[in-house]
Formats: structure tokens, C-alpha cells, sequence
């Protein structure tokens, strides 16, 4: 497998923080292979948001080195490791450029400086496979959220990145745009092959990534697969996360002797597994 | 706050509303400085039937262009007045103290409340059958030659463009803020003028806040999405030049040349 991304001992802190002597990220190292899903997840404040913002060069890493797709980030690659990454934010609004649907997913295009002809043809395949095309004219004040973080990703697939960056995207969503987008995120991801990394609170969302990275106060403090990560269950609580509850019915059935697979379960799954319990005995 | 200028836009399919926002623009300013021209009933009624003639094309009802007058209608009443008390000569009709009407007085009070009329049907027209960004559009191609300045053309336009596309945005956050604020009992168009100017501070600090906030946001997609300035841009809406568009040149070149030949 490729490498994607590499993160080498990157180290950031904030100006505000310089006083008190404090690292917003602190030794980050890790690797990131071509068609991964990798979700980020830890408390407010551990850093997750500052580590994707170093990643595409929004801010400005005080040591340490960054390499995307064999590009070493610098100021002179800065805007080339842009185009291979798109980050989709939190608030659907905020991220909102262009006065209509169309307008918006070209932007990015613009900025670029991509030929008319092609930026055209582009615009439209983006927004057809977010299945926007019919909301082209639209302005943004017509569309609900889950759409405009539709239009914000085709606004990112028109680019053609190699890697991209949910930042919280669907913590602003109710659950109906949530799944649209994931499940969309999920289908551009087979289809592309492309890298997702997501950062959330969403342990639900987490739990169906490739890797989880355990973000704390800065530090990269633990990664895994979703099982290995979930299986940590009391030092996760202490982190301030949140174990899943098909996790946590686990811990306390291993507790009473129940002989349970390791790998990580939906609640689907879980139910399917305990119906079936007594009856395969 | 529904009345606001900026969403006055009728959306439609007209000969008005294909032109060329950069047409309609240039010549709606050429229209206001003709109507100066006019200075007898010939070549004002000349003016009323063309612009009657525009806004028929438009196909927009007349009652919006009325509306368009409502908000002036105090300074169109005290302009005219004061032209129809205090100007002289010709008959004189009334007289009392230093207050006439002549005929000089009713014949230049009428003129200025057709000027009036004129520009305003006029200008209402051009923001009832442009939508605002194809004005921004059209602005913003209106002043490249100012690039030869350094003006920053695309910097402006592209303000432009952004802040009419966070008019509805901050439209609701306002109204989510005055929500919010009324249920902590603050009272909004209530008591002495101080009192309502005073009521508007809660409301204008949160929203000042979360604006900068937006910009913030905003300013980091922007980034991340590989805005480096207006250099090297590329463009997506284009606007296109028609033969409509120059004939609307010549139709209005015509209607010089009849104003001059009508007028005094």
C-alpha cells in the first residue's frame, strides 16, 4: 500500500499559547495509506482540528514534516497539497462561497484557473453525482444543511483531491443529512479511491473506519482498528470519550464469562449475535 | 426587513430581463441624464411613453413601480410645492404673501414631478429585472479598465458577490437573535425612541460577534479551496454581449435625437 499522508514529528502551538508554554500538538507522527478511511476522534480542544488545519497548510507547523501524496508541505507546495486535499467543515453556512449552488462548486475551479469549457463539464459531473445538478440555480438560503455539505463535497470532488477531510462535517446535521452524507462520503470513497480522514464525535461514525486515531491534549495517544480501540473501554471514558453501546454490552457480557468474537459490532450486529446465542449451543 | 432593496429582483423571462446587465445598467444612468433635456409637454410626454413602453416589456405589473414611489412620495410633495409657491411668471392665478401660483409655477412643478416619476419607474425597473449578482457581474466588468489603476476589480467584485450572498444568512441569524433576545424580555419597536434604539444593542452585539466569526470561517474554506487572490482566476459566470443588447443602444440613441428635436 501507498502512502498518502506522513506526519513527522510535527509539533504546533498556538500564539496565544506561547506564554503559558503550552502545545497545541505535541510529537504528532503517523502514516496514512492510499483508500483509507481514518477517523480522528477526542475530546474538545486535544488538537484534532489544529492537525488537519497543519495538514493543508492553514497553519503553519513550528516543527516537524508533512508529506501528501510525495509532496513535502512548504511554501512552495502549499497550493498543490490544497488541491489534493478538501476539507468539508462543520458549519454548512460558513463554507458557502458563491451565490448560487453552481457559483459555489465552481469557486474552488476558478481559483485554480481551469479553463471555462472544462470547469463547466466539471461543475456539472460534481453535481450530479452529489445529486445537486437540479439544485444548480438555487441559492444557499433555499437548500437545508445535509444539501449544502452536499454542494461543499462536490465543490471538493470537481477538484479531483486525492485525500479528503471531514472536519466535524455532519455534527451540525441532523440525522437524516448525516447519513446522506456519509453514506455519499462512502460511495465517492469505493468509487475513487480516494482517502477520507474524519474527524468526529461521532463514535458511531468512528466505529466503521478503517483506523481510529486517539487524539489527547495534543498527543497522538493511541491507533488502532475499531475493535483494538473500543476494547481500551475505561481509559477511552477517562479521555472523555464515549464507548459505543454495543461495546459497552460487550465488556459487561466478557465480565460474566460469555464467550464473544472481538471484532467490532453494530447494534445491528450485536442483536443478530445475542438472538442467536442459545440457539447454535 | 422583507422590503429590503436587495431582494427586490422579480425573476422572469422578458426582453428586459434577457439584456445585458451591463446594458440596462450604462443605459439606465443615460436615461436619468436625458431627462434633464426635457423642458416642454412634447418631450416629457415623449419620455412617460417610452419608459410606459419599457415597463410594458418587462412585463412586471405597474403596481410594483408605484410602490417604488411610496417612500418618496414626501419629497416628491415638497419639491413640487415649493417649485409651484415661490416660482413667478406667466398668469399669475392665486396670491398670498410671499406664496404664488403662476402659471410658470404649475408648468414647472408638473415637469419636476415627471422627472420624478421618470427616474424612479427607471431605476426600479433596471432592480426589478437584474437580479442583484448579474448587477455585481455587470459592475464588476464595468470597472476593469481600472485595473490599469491597480483598483483591486475582482477583490470588489468579489465582496460584492459574498456579501449578497450572506444578506438572507444574516437575515435569519438576526431574527433567531431578536428570538432569543425576547425570550430574556427584551422589547423590540416598543416604548420611547431611546428605549428602541437602546433595545437594538442585544440584538446588534451577538450579531456583530458571529459575523466575524463567519468571516473567520469562511476566510479558512476560502484558503483551503485555493483562493490565492484575484491573479490567475479564471471566471464561470461570463456575461454575453447579444444583438439585443446594441439595439437597445440605438433605441435609446433615437430617443436622444427625438428629445432633442422635441424639446425648446
Amino acid at each position: 500500500m501507498t502512502e498518502v499522508i506522513k506526519v513527522d514529528h510535527l509539533n504546533y502551538q498556538y500564539e496565544a499559547q506561547k506564554e503559558l508554554n503550552e502545545m497545541a500538538l505535541k510529537d504528532v507522527s503517523f502514516t496514512i495509506n492510499k483508500g483509507e478511511w481514518v477517523a480522528i476522534i477526542g475530546h474538545n480542544g486535544s488538537g484534532k482540528s489544529t492537525l488537519s488545519k497543519n495538514i493543508n497548510g492553514l497553519l503553519a507547523p513550528k516543527s516537524g514534516e508533512i508529506t501528501v501524496d510525495g509532496l513535502v508541505l512548504s511554501t512552495e507546495t502549499v497550493w498543490d497539497i490544497r488541491r489534493k486535499i478538501g476539507i468539508v467543515f462543520q458549519n454548512p453556512d460558513n463554507q458557502f462561497v458563491g451565490a448560487t449552488v453552481e457559483d459555489d462548486v465552481a469557486f474552488g475551479l476558478e481559483n485554480n484557473g481551469i479553463e471555462r469549457k472544462e470547469m463547466q463539464e466539471r461543475v456539472r459531473d460534481a453535481l450530479e453525482r452529489v445529486d445537486m445538478w437540479q439544485f444548480a440555480a438555487k441559492e444557499p438560503a433555499r437548500l437545508s444543511g445535509g444539501q449544502k455539505q452536499r454542494v461543499a463535497i462536490a465543490g471538493i470532488v470537481a477538484l479531483r483531491p486525492e485525500v479528503i477531510i471531514l472536519d466535524e462535517s455532519t455534527s451540525m446535521l441532523d440525522p437524516e443529512g448525516r447519513d446522506e452524507v456519509l453514506s455519499l462520503i462512502h460511495q465517492l470513497k469505493d468509487e475513487r479511491g480516494l482517502t477520507i480522514i474524519s474527524i468526529t464525535h461521532d463514535i458511531n461514525e468512528a466505529a466503521s473506519a478503517d483506523k481510529i486515531m486517539v487524539m489527547d491534549g495534543g498527543q497522538l495517544v493511541k491507533q488502532g482498528t475499531p475493535a483494538e480501540i473500543f476494547a481500551l473501554g475505561e481509559q477511552l471514558v477517562d479521555m472523555g470519550l464515549d464507548v459505543p453501546y454495543p461495546e459497552r454490552l460487550k465488556a459487561a457480557l466478557k465480565k460474566r464469562h460469555f464467550d464473544i468474537p472481538d471484532d467490532y459490532m453494530t447494534e445491528e450486529g450485536m442483536v443478530d449475535w445475542l438472538w442467536q446465542l442459545n440457539s447454535t449451543k | 426587513m422583507n422590503k429590503l432593496i436587495l431582494g427586490r429582483y422579480i425573476a422572469g423571462d422578458s426582453l428586459i430581463h434577457r439584456l445585458d446587465p451591463r446594458a440596462k445598467l450604462v443605459l439606465s444612468f443615460y436615461f436619468v441624464g436625458i431627462i434633464f433635456m426635457a423642458n416642454n409637454w412634447q418631450s416629457f410626454s415623449m419620455l412617460l411613453i417610452f419608459t410606459l413602453g419599457c415597463i410594458l416589456a418587462s412585463k412586471i405589473s405597474l403596481s410594483f413601480f408605484l410602490k417604488g414611489v411610496r417612500p418618496l412620495i414626501w419629497l416628491i410633495i415638497f419639491t413640487v410645492a415649493l417649485q409651484m409657491l415661490f416660482s413667478s411668471g406667466g398668469q399669475m392665478y392665486w396670491h398670498w404673501g410671499i406664496f404664488k401660483i403662476s402659471e410658470f409655477g404649475v408648468t414647472n412643478g408638473l415637469y419636476i414631478f415627471c422627472r420624478f416619476i421618470l427616474i424612479i419607474f427607471m431605476s426600479t425597473l433596471l432592480t426589478l429585472s437584474t437580479a442583484p449578482l448579474q448587477l455585481a457581474d455587470a459592475i464588476e466588468s464595468l470597472l476593469k479598465p481600472l485595473k490599469a489603476i491597480k483598483f483591486p476589480v475582482y477583490e470588489i467584485a468579489l465582496m460584492l458577490s459574498i456579501a449578497l450572498r450572506f444578506v438572507p444568512t444574516l437575515m435569519d441569524e438576526t431574527a433567531k437573535i431578536m428570538n432569543a433576545q425576547r425570550a430574556r424580555g427584551v422589547n423590540f419597536g416598543q416604548g420611547s425612541l431611546i428605549k428602541q434604539m437602546q433595545s437594538i444593542i442585544p440584538l446588534l452585539i451577538p450579531l456583530f460577534v458571529s459575523s466575524f466569526n463567519r468571516a473567520e470561517d469562511l476566510a479558512i474554506a476560502m484558503e483551503s479551496r485555493g483562493y490565492q487572490g484575484g491573479e490567475g482566476r479564471t471566471k464561470y459566470r461570463v456575461l454575453k454581449w447579444q444583438t439585443t443588447d446594441t439595439m437597445a443602444f440605438v433605441l435609446f440613441a433615437v430617443v436622444t435625437v427625438a428629445l432633442v428635436y422635441l424639446k425648446n
